[in-house]
C-alpha cells in the first residue's frame, strides 16, 4: 500500500512535468521576414484641426477647457519621416552621432530633489539608438534607411529626448497631455476616439488579430491610418478616426506626450500599444517612463 | 420538506456547510467572470459569453466593475475566516448563530446585488444593498470582536495548559484574534469612510494606477493603505486558523503569538499613520512585518515537526529510529496540512522575495513604463490572494472529509499546480528583468501556458470536490448529515498525535 502511495505520488508529479515541458516546447524562434505592405491611403504629412473648447479629461470625466485651437498631425511620425529627420539634422548639425546612437541637446528640467526624482541635466541625449536590432531604421553607410516594408508604419524606439527634438527641428512640439486626450475624445466624453466600444477591426492591440501579428512574437506596428474602412488582404477594418479625424489615436504605439511636470523626471504615454490589452486604449490611460525610454511599442506625433 | 430543511440547516448553520456554500459561490463567481480575463479575451470566448450573458460592460466603468467584483469575493473569503473563527474558538451558541447569520446574509447581499449592478444594469437600489451587505459583514464583525473578548475568566486558561497565556492566564491566541478583528474593523472603516467622503464615492480607482502619481491624495494614500491591509489582515487570520487546525502549542505557540499580537498591532497602525506620515509609515509597516512573518515561520516548524512526528507513528516509528528519507516521507505523508505551510512558506519566495528585490531595485523599475510596473504590481498581489485561497482550500478539503488516495491527488495536485502557476506568474510580471520586448513572446507564451495549466488543475480539483459534495447533498444520509451532527472542526492527525 506504501508503494503504491508514493507510486502515486510520483505519477502526478511526472504528469505536472510533461505538462510543463509540453508549454514550454511551445517557444518557436521569432519570425525575421518582412511585413506585408499596404498603402492606407491616409496621408502621414497631414495635420487635422482641433478647435477650442471645453471637453472631458481622464476617467472621471472632468471638465477642461482649452481656449485656443492647435493642429494635430493625422498619423503619428512615420518611419520614413523620421529617417529623413535623422538624415537632414545630422547633415545640418542640429543633432550629432555618438557612440551609443543619435544625440541631441536639451537644456534640461528644472530639478527639486524629491522622492524618485531623477535630474535631467542640460546637455546632449539620446535621440535614437543605432544598430539596434529591434530598430526599424538603420545606418547603412552615412544614410539612415528604413528597413522595407516599413516606411509607413510609425516610428519607433524613439526616445521623448528624440521626439521633442523631431517636432523642435520642423518648428512644432509634442502635444500636451490634455490636448492629445481632446484630439482623441472630442468633446462628448467617449472611451475611444471612435466611440465606447472597441474590437479588432477599430485598432492594433495585443492578439487582435491584424495581418502584421506572426506566431510566437509580440505582435507588430501596422501602416499609420490602417484603421480606415479599408480590406487587407480579407482583414477588414472599420474606419476608426478621433472626432477631429485624427487615425490611431488608439492603439498601435505609445505616444509620447510633451507636458514636463514638477517633482518628477517621467513622460507621459498616452494611446495604447500593440502589446496592450484593449483597455489599456481607452484615451485617458496614462503610461509614463523616464525620457530616455525607447521601445518597439512607443511612437510620437506633433502639434502646432 | 424535512429533507430539505434538513439540508438548509446544514448549509446555512452548520460551520463546514456555511465555508461549504461560500467556496461554491466564489467559485462559480471565479469562473463566471474569469471568462472575462486576459486569455479569454485572447481567445474570443470572452465576446460570445458578454453577449450570451447580456452583461453591459461600459469601458467607462471597469475599474468600477473590478473593485465591485474584489470586494464581493473579498467578503466571501472574510465570511469563510469568520465561520472558521467561530467554529474554533470558544463562544457562546447564541454568539455563534449570531453572527454567522449576519455576516452570511451580508456577504450574499453583497455578492449578488453587486455584481448585479457592476455588470447587469445600473439600479440605484441594487448598489444600496451592496453597501447594505458590507455594513452586515461590518456589524458581524463586531459582534465577532465581542464574542472574542479574551478577558473573560471563562476565557482564561489553567496554568499548566499547553497552549500560549500569561501568567494570569489570559488566552494570547484568543487575544491574537481579537487583535487581528480590532484591526480589521479599524481598517474596513478606514477604507470605507475615506472612499465615501474623499473620493464621494464614484470616483474609483484602481490603486495599481495610481503608483506613480508624484503626489498622492487623501484618498488614494487611504485605499491604498486599505487594500493592502485588508490583505495582510485575512492572511494574518488564515495563519491563527491553521494554527488550531493543527493544533499549534507549547512554548513555540507562545512566542508565534506573541510575535503575531506585536506584529498585527504595529503594521496596522504603519498602514493607519499613512496619510499623514507616508514618509515612517513604510518603516513601521516593515518593522511589524518581520514578527508576523516569523510567526508563520514557527507554525510551520511546529506543523513540519508533528507531521514527521505523525507520519512515523503511523508507520510504528519514533523520530529517532528514523532516518532523514523516512522523516522526508513522514513529513510529506499528508498533503493538506503540509501543504498549507509549505504555501506560507513559498510566499516568501514568490511574494516577499519579489517584493523586497523591487523595492531595493525600485530605481530600477522606474526606468521601466509604468505597465511594466504595474504588470509586477498587479502579479504580486494575485499571487498572495492565490496562496490565500490555496491554504482555504486544502483546510476545507480535510474538513470535507477527503481521505486516502483522493485526498493525496487532491492535495498534491493543488499544491504542484497553483506553485507552478505562481512561479510562472512571477516569472511573467517580472520578465524585464531577463527578456527585451521584441523577444519576450516565448517566454510570455511558456509562462503562461504553465500559469493556466496549473491554475486550471487546481480549478479541476476545486470543481470534482464541489460535485462531490453537491452529489453527496442528494444522499439521505450523506456526509452532510454526519457534519450536521458533529460540528466540531477538527484537529488534523489527532487520533494519531494524542
Amino acid at each position: 500500500m506504501t508503494r503504491l502511495h508514493f507510486h502515486s505520488g510520483k505519477m502526478i508529479l511526472f504528469g505536472l512535468l510533461v505538462l510543463l515541458l509540453v508549454a514550454g516546447c511551445n517557444a518557436q524562434p521569432a519570425t525575421t521576414e518582412p511585413p506585408p505592405v499596404f498603402d492606407t491611403g491616409i496621408d502621414p504629412n497631414a495635420w487635422a484641426q482641433v478647435p477650442a473648447g471645453s471637453f472631458f479629461m481622464g476617467l472621471h470625466n472632468h471638465e477642461k477647457t482649452i481656449d485656443y485651437d492647435f493642429e494635430m498631425m493625422v498619423t503619428d511620425v512615420t518611419n520614413e519621416q523620421f529617417a529623413a529627420f535623422l538624415n537632414d539634422a545630422i547633415a545640418d548639425g542640429s543633432i550629432t552621432l555618438g557612440e551609443e546612437g543619435v544625440l541631441g541637446y536639451y537644456p534640461g528640467d528644472k530639478f527639486s530633489g524629491y522622492k524618485h526624482e531623477k535630474e535631467i541635466k542640460a546637455g546632449d541625449w539620446l535621440l535614437f539608438p543605432v544598430d539596434h536590432p529591434d530598430a526599424r531604421i538603420q545606418k547603412e553607410g552615412d544614410t539612415f534607411v528604413v528597413k522595407p516594408g516599413y516606411e509607413n508604419h510609425p516610428a519607433t524606439m524613439v526616445t521623448w529626448f528624440g521626439a521633442w527634438a523631431y517636432c523642435r527641428y520642423y518648428g512644432w512640439r509634442l502635444p500636451l497631455e490634455e490636448e492629445w486626450e481632446k484630439a482623441a475624445r472630442g468633446p462628448d466624453g467617449r472611451a475611444f476616439p471612435w466611440g465606447n466600444d472597441v474590437d479588432k477591426s477599430n485598432a492594433n492591440y495585443y492578439k487582435s488579430h491584424d495581418p502584421f501579428e506572426r506566431p510566437n512574437t509580440v505582435g507588430d506596428t501596422t501602416p499609420v491610418g490602417f484603421y480606415n474602412g479599408k480590406i487587407y488582404n480579407g482583414f477588414q477594418t472599420m474606419n476608426s478616426p478621433s472626432p477631429y479625424g485624427l487615425y490611431d489615436m488608439a492603439g498601435n504605439v505609445w505616444q509620447w506626450t510633451g507636458g514636463v511636470y514638477e517633482k518628477t523626471h517621467l513622460r507621459y504615454l498616452k494611446g495604447g500599444s500593440f502589446m496592450d490589452y484593449a483597455y489599456n486604449l481607452r484615451s485617458w490611460t496614462r503610461n509614463s517612463a523616464t525620457p530616455e525610454y525607447f521601445s518597439i511599442a512607443v511612437g510620437f506625433r506633433c502639434v502646432r | 420538506m424535512e429533507a430539505l430543511k434538513a439540508r438548509y440547516q446544514y448549509l446555512f448553520q452548520s460551520t463546514k456547510g456555511l465555508v461549504l456554500v461560500a467556496i461554491a459561490l466564489i467559485s462559480l463567481e471565479t469562473v463566471f467572470f474569469g471568462m472575462l480575463s486576459g486569455p479569454m479575451a485572447e481567445m474570443g470566448v470572452r465576446d460570445v459569453w458578454v453577449r450570451w450573458t447580456g452583461m453591459q460592460l461600459d469601458p467607462m466603468e471597469r475599474e468600477g466593475r473590478i473593485i465591485i467584483l474584489y470586494h464581493t469575493i473579498a467578503l466571501a473569503v472574510v465570511a469563510i475566516e469568520v465561520y472558521f473563527i467561530t467554529g474554533l474558538v470558544k463562544m457562546s451558541e447564541r454568539q455563534r448563530a449570531n453572527i454567522n447569520a449576519t455576516i452570511t446574509v451580508g456577504y450574499l447581499t453583497s455578492m449578488i446585488f453587486g455584481l448585479w449592478f457592476a455588470y447587469f444594469g445600473h439600479n440605484y437600489i441594487w448598489h444600496g444593498l451592496f453597501i447594505f451587505g458590507q455594513s452586515l459583514v461590518f456589524f458581524a464583525g463586531v459582534m465577532l470582536t465581542v464574542a472574542l473578548w479574551p478577558w473573560r475568566k471563562e476565557y482564561r486558561l489553567p496554568p499548566d495548559s499547553p497552549y500560549a497565556h500569561t501568567r494570569g492566564g489570559l488566552d494570547l491566541e484568543r487575544l491574537a484574534f481579537f487583535v487581528m478583528a480590532v484591526a480589521t474593523l479599524g481598517s474596513a472603516v478606514y477604507g470605507a469612510v475615506a472612499g465615501a467622503n474623499f473620493g464621494n464615492g464614484f470616483e474609483l480607482f484602481l490603486a495599481e494606477d495610481e503608483v506613480r502619481e508624484v503626489t498622492k491624495t487623501t484618498l488614494q494614500l487611504a485605499v491604498i493603505g486599505h487594500l493592502h491591509i485588508m490583505l495582510t489582515l485575512i492572511a494574518i487570520a488564515l495563519t491563527l486558523i491553521i494554527g488550531r487546525w493543527v493544533d499549534f502549542k507549547g512554548r513555540i505557540h507562545t512566542v508565534a503569538m506573541v510575535f503575531m499580537i506585536i506584529g498585527t498591532i504595529i503594521i496596522t497602525s504603519g498602514v493607519w499613520i499613512i496619510v499623514v506620515y507616508r514618509s515612517i509609515a513604510h518603516i513601521i509597516i516593515n518593522v511589524g512585518s518581520t514578527p508576523v512573518l516569523l510567526a508563520s515561520v514557527l507554525l510551520t516548524i511546529y506543523t513540519w515537526r508533528r507531521q514527521v512526528r505523525i507520519g512515523l507513528a503511523k508507520k510504528g516509528l519514533t523520530p529517532k529510529e528514523a532516518g532523514f528519507g523516512k522523516k522526508l516521507a513522514a513529513l510529506l505523508h499528508d498533503p493538506m496540512p503540509f501543504g498549507a505551510t509549505w504555501q506560507m512558506m513559498y510566499m516568501n519566495l514568490v511574494v516577499t522575495a519579489v517584493g523586497i528585490f523591487l523595492a531595493i531595485k525600485l530605481e530600477l523599475v522606474r526606468e521601466w513604463p509604468w505597465r511594466e510596473e504595474r504588470i509586477t504590481l498587479t502579479g504580486h498581489w494575485h499571487i498572495l490572494a492565490g496562496i490565500i485561497a490555496t491554504i482555504i482550500l486544502l483546510y476545507y478539503a480535510d474538513l470535507a472529509g477527503l481521505k486516502g488516495r483522493a485526498r493525496r491527488w487532491f492535495g498534491w495536485i493543488v499544491i504542484i499546480g497553483s506553485d507552478a502557476a505562481f512561479a510562472a506568474v512571477t516569472l511573467f510580471s517580472t520578465k524585464r528583468l531577463y527578456v527585451s520586448e521584441s523577444a519576450q513572446q516565448p517566454l510570455v507564451n511558456m509562462t503562461i501556458w504553465i500559469a493556466d495549466i496549473g491554475l486550471l488543475l487546481v480549478l479541476v480539483m476545486l470543481g470534482l470536490l464541489m460535485a462531490w459534495r453537491l452529489v453527496d447533498l442528494f444522499k439521505g444520509n450523506g456526509r452532510w448529515k454526519e457534519e450536521l451532527a458533529n460540528p466540531e472542526l477538527d484537529v488534523v492527525g489527532k487520533e494519531v498525535d494524542s
